[in-house]
C-alpha cells in the first residue's frame, strides 16, 4: 500500500497529458480543415517575428500597464513551471524535494519562483481589478457575455489559486521553513499557520501540494476549451503571420485566370474544356465557410485570447457598428469548433447541418462596416488579421451572390463602364489640366 | 498648365522620368483636382520631366477590389498594366494612397512591376536632391497631420509628409492617435461610396474632433478622400473659417506661391 501515492501520481500524469495530446491533436486538425497557403518563405525574418512578438512581447507593451504585468505573469509561468519537474520527480518516485541536493542553487530557484509566485498572484489580482472593479470598456462589449465573460474570470482564479498554493506549500513545510533558504515569501505566510502542530502542518503541505499539482493538469486541459490557448499558438502565430505590407491584398489566382482567359485574344470562346476539365466543381471565390478560409487564418482564431485591442481601435466599432474584430475571431473558432464535433460525430465526415460562417456566425452588416484600415491587424499583440477574413467574406458576397449594398453595385458599374467609381467619361479624365 | 501626355510624348519620341498617376478622384473630384493642380505646380516648379496618360488612364480598381469585387479589380489592373507596359513605364508618383498601395503591392503580381512612390515621398526626394529649393516658408501656423491608412499603416510611411510639413516652418502638432496608431477618416475599404452602417456617430466626425483638439490653423493630409472626409468634419463642427483642410501638396504650392 505504500505505493500507491505514488501510482496515482502516475495515473493522474498519464491522463493529464494523454487527453492534452488528445485535444491537440484534435486542435490541429481542425485547423487544417482550412485550405492551404505557403509560409515557408522568409524563414529568418519569421523567426525573428516570432522572437520578438511572441517571445519578446514586444506589442503587449504598448499599452503599458496591462503590458508590463503580462509580462510579469508570462515569465512568472514561463519559470515557475521548472519547478513542476521537482513536482513531477516527487510524485512519481516519493520523493520529497528531490532537486534539494543541488543546495544553495536550489534556494536561489525556490527563491525567485516565491518572488515571480507573489508578483503573478499581485499582477492576476490587477487584472481582475481592471476586469471587475474598473470596467474598461473593452472587456465588456456584447461579444464578452456569458462564456467569454467568465473564461477571462476563470483563468484569473486559476492562477490565484495556484500562485496561492504553491506558496502555503512552502509555508507549511516545516523542514524548508526551518533552512529559512528560499523562502523569502513563504516565511511570511509561514506567520499564518504559526502555532499549529507539525501534524496539522504537513495535512496542509501534503494536500496543497496535491490541489497544486491537480490544478495544473486541470488548467492544461482547460486549454482547449478556453481562449487561454494563446500561451501556445501565439509562438506559431506570429512565426506564419504575414509578411507582405499590411496593405497588400492577395490577388485571388483563380480569378487571375479567368480574367487572362477573358482578355486573351487567342483564346476561343467556344472551345471544348481539355479533357477531364468538365467534371470540375468551380472554385468558389471569397469564402462563406471557415474551409474556404486557409489554415492561417484558422490558426489565428484559436490564438485569441480576446483581449479586445483590434476591436478598442477600430474606426467601425469606436462609432457604435455592429463590426467587432475580436467577434469576427471569437465567432470564426466558434464554427470551427462547430465543424470539428460535427466531423467526430459523422466518423470523420463533415455532414451537412445547413449553417455557414456567413450569415450564421458573421452577418454582412458587420461585413461592410469595415474601412480596411488596418488598425486591428497593427494592434494584435499576436499578430492575428481579422482583415483578412473580413476581406475573403466580402468576396464572397460580392462575387457569388452579387449581395453589395446598392451604392456599391453603382460604383462598381461605374468602373466596369467607364473607369472610374463616378458617372464621368473616361475622356474627361484630363479636364483638369484647362479648368 | 504644362501636362503632357504619355502619348504626346511617346510621338516625339520622348520617355519621361516618372508617369504622374492622377487617379479618379484626382481627375473628376473637384477637390481633389485642386490637389492634382497643385502637384502638377511642384512638378513643373522643379522642373521634372513628368506625363500623364490622360483619357489612356483608368480606376485603378482599388475600390472594387477593397468592395470585394477582385474580378473588377483584376479586369482594370491588366487594362491599366497593358497600357503601361506599351509606353514602358518604370517610376510613377500619385498624390492617392489607395492607387500608391496597389500600384505598388498588388500590380507587380499581375504583371506589372514598377517603382510606386506617393507625392510626399517624391517631393522629399526632389528637395534631398537639390531640385526644389522651399524659399518662402510659412509663419509658424499650428498644423496637424492626419495619417492616411494606405499611406501609414499599410505602407510604413509616417515620415515623408511629417518631413515636409516640418520643412515649411510651421508649428506640426500631433493628434492623440497619430502614426500607427492613427485613427482611419471613415472613408477607406469602399466605405467613400456607401452610406455608413447603422452607428451612434460617423467615423470622419470622430476623428475631426480629435484632430480640432490640437487647435490647428490647418489639418494635413495626404489622400484625396481623407480630404474630403475631414473638409467634411471641419464644416458639420462649424469650423470652416478658422481651419483649413489641406494637402501637402497644397500646403507648398501655396507657401511658394505657385
Amino acid at each position: 500500500m505504500q505505493y500507491i501515492d505514488n501510482i496515482l501520481f502516475a495515473v493522474l500524469l498519464i491522463f493529464g497529458i494523454g487527453f492534452f495530446v488528445r485535444n491537440i491533436k484534435k486542435l490541429k486538425r481542425n485547423i487544417f480543415l482550412g485550405k492551404d497557403i505557403d509560409r515557408s518563405d522568409k524563414k529568418s525574418e519569421r523567426w525573428g517575428n516570432m522572437t520578438r512578438i511572441a517571445l519578446g512581447q514586444s506589442k503587449m507593451v504598448r499599452r503599458p500597464v496591462a503590458g508590463i504585468l503580462h509580462i510579469v505573469v508570462y515569465l512568472g509561468f514561463v519559470i515557475i513551471n521548472i519547478e513542476v519537474v521537482e513536482i513531477i520527480i516527487d510524485g512519481l518516485f516519493g520523493t520529497h524535494r528531490a532537486l534539494s541536493f543541488m543546495g544553495g542553487l536550489y534556494s536561489f530557484l525556490i527563491g525567485s519562483f516565491e518572488v515571480l509566485a507573489f508578483l503573478v498572484l499581485f499582477s492576476v489580482i490587477v487584472f481582475w481589478i481592471r476586469r471587475m472593479v474598473l470596467r474598461i470598456p473593452r472587456f465588456w462589449n456584447k461579444e464578452m457575455k456569458g462564456f467569454p465573460k467568465n473564461d477571462a474570470l476563470y483563468i484569473l482564479y486559476f492562477e490565484m489559486v495556484l500562485m496561492s498554493l504553491f506558496l502555503i506549500m512552502n509555508a507549511t513545510d516545516v523542514h524548508f521553513q526551518e533552512a529559512n533558504s528560499g523562502n523569502p515569501i513563504s516565511q511570511f505566510v509561514a506567520s499564518l499557520f504559526h502555532g499549529m502542530s507539525h501534524d496539522t502542518l504537513h495535512l496542509i503541505e501534503t494536500t496543497a501540494w496535491w490541489v497544486h499539482i491537480i490544478g495544473i493538469f486541470i488548467f492544461l486541459n482547460y486549454l482547449y476549451y478556453s481562449k487561454h490557448l494563446h500561451i501556445l499558438l501565439a509562438f506559431p502565430n506570429t512565426f506564419y503571420a504575414n509578411l507582405n505590407p499590411k496593405g497588400q491584398f492577395p490577388n485571388d489566382k483563380n480569378v487571375t485566370k479567368e480574367v487572362q482567359m477573358m482578355m486573351d485574344p487567342n483564346i476561343d470562346p467556344f472551345a471544348s474544356a481539355p479533357e477531364g476539365v468538365e467534371d470540375e466543381v468551380p472554385e468558389k471565390f471569397g469564402a462563406s465557410d471557415v474551409t474556404d478560409l486557409n489554415w492561417v487564418q484558422l490558426m489565428n482564431a484559436y490564438t485569441c485570447t480576446e483581449c479586445g485591442r483590434c476591436t478598442s481601435v477600430c474606426p467601425a466599432n469606436i462609432t457604435g457598428k455592429e463590426l467587432s474584430p475580436r467577434a469576427i475571431m471569437m465567432k470564426t473558432r466558434d464554427r470551427v469548433e462547430e465543424v470539428g464535433k460535427n466531423i467526430d460525430q459523422n466518423k470523420g465526415e463533415i455532414k451537412d447541418d445547413g449553417k455557414q460562417l456567413l450569415n450564421d456566425y458573421i452577418t454582412p452588416e458587420e461585413l461592410w462596416a469595415c474601412t480596411s484600415c488596418n488598425a486591428c491587424v497593427e494592434e494584435c499583440p499576436v499578430s492575428i488579421d481579422p482583415l483578412s477574413i473580413i476581406m475573403d467574406m466580402r468576396r464572397y458576397l460580392v462575387m457569388e451572390q452579387s449581395a453589395a449594398p446598392q451604392e456599391l453595385n453603382m460604383m462598381m458599374t461605374n468602373i466596369e463602364n467607364n473607369g472610374a467609381p463616378w458617372q464621368y467619361s473616361q475622356m474627361d479624365r484630363l479636364n483638369w489640366k484647362d479648368e | 498648365m504644362n501636362v503632357p501626355t504619355m502619348a504626346e510624348m511617346m510621338a516625339q519620341g520622348k520617355q519621361p522620368e516618372v508617369l504622374f498617376w492622377v487617379g479618379s478622384a484626382g481627375s473628376f473630384d473637384d477637390r481633389a483636382k485642386k490637389i492634382t493642380r497643385a502637384f502638377v505646380k511642384i512638378l513643373n516648379k522643379a522642373n521634372v520631366d513628368f506625363a500623364v496618360l490622360g483619357t489612356e488612364e483608368s480606376s485603378t480598381g482599388d475600390a472594387a477590389k477593397r468592395a470585394g469585387n477582385e474580378f473588377l479589380f483584376q479586369m482594370q489592373a491588366m487594362t491599366n498594366i497593358e497600357v503601361m507596359n506599351a509606353y514602358e513605364v518604370k517610376k510613377i508618383v500619385t498624390c492617392d494612397p489607395h492607387s500608391f498601395n496597389t500600384l505598388k503591392n498588388e500590380y507587380p503580381d499581375l504583371g506589372g512591376a514598377y517603382e510606386v512612390y506617393h507625392h510626399t515621398q517624391f517631393i522629399k526626394q526632389l528637395i534631398d536632391d537639390g531640385r526644389l529649393i522651399l524659399s518662402k516658408p510659412m509663419n509658424g501656423e499650428r498644423i496637424t497631420f492626419h495619417d492616411p491608412c494606405y499611406l501609414g499603416r499599410a505602407n510604413d510611411e509616417y515620415e515623408s509628409p511629417r518631413d515636409l510639413i516640418r520643412k515649411l516652418g510651421v508649428n506640426l502638432v500631433e493628434m492623440k492617435r497619430n502614426k500607427n496608431n492613427a485613427l482611419c477618416c471613415g472613408a477607406g475599404g469602399a466605405q467613400m461610396f456607401k452610406d455608413a452602417e447603422k452607428g451612434d456617430k460617423e467615423i470622419f466626425l470622430e476623428r475631426t474632433e480629435e484632430a480640432i483638439e490640437t487647435k490647428p490653423d490647418i489639418i494635413a493630409t495626404g489622400c484625396p478622400y481623407c480630404n474630403t472626409m475631414m473638409t467634411d468634419g471641419v464644416k458639420s463642427t462649424n469650423k470652416e473659417d478658422s481651419i483649413q483642410v489641406l494637402d501637402i501638396a497644397e500646403l507648398i504650392a501655396n507657401a511658394e506661391a505657385l
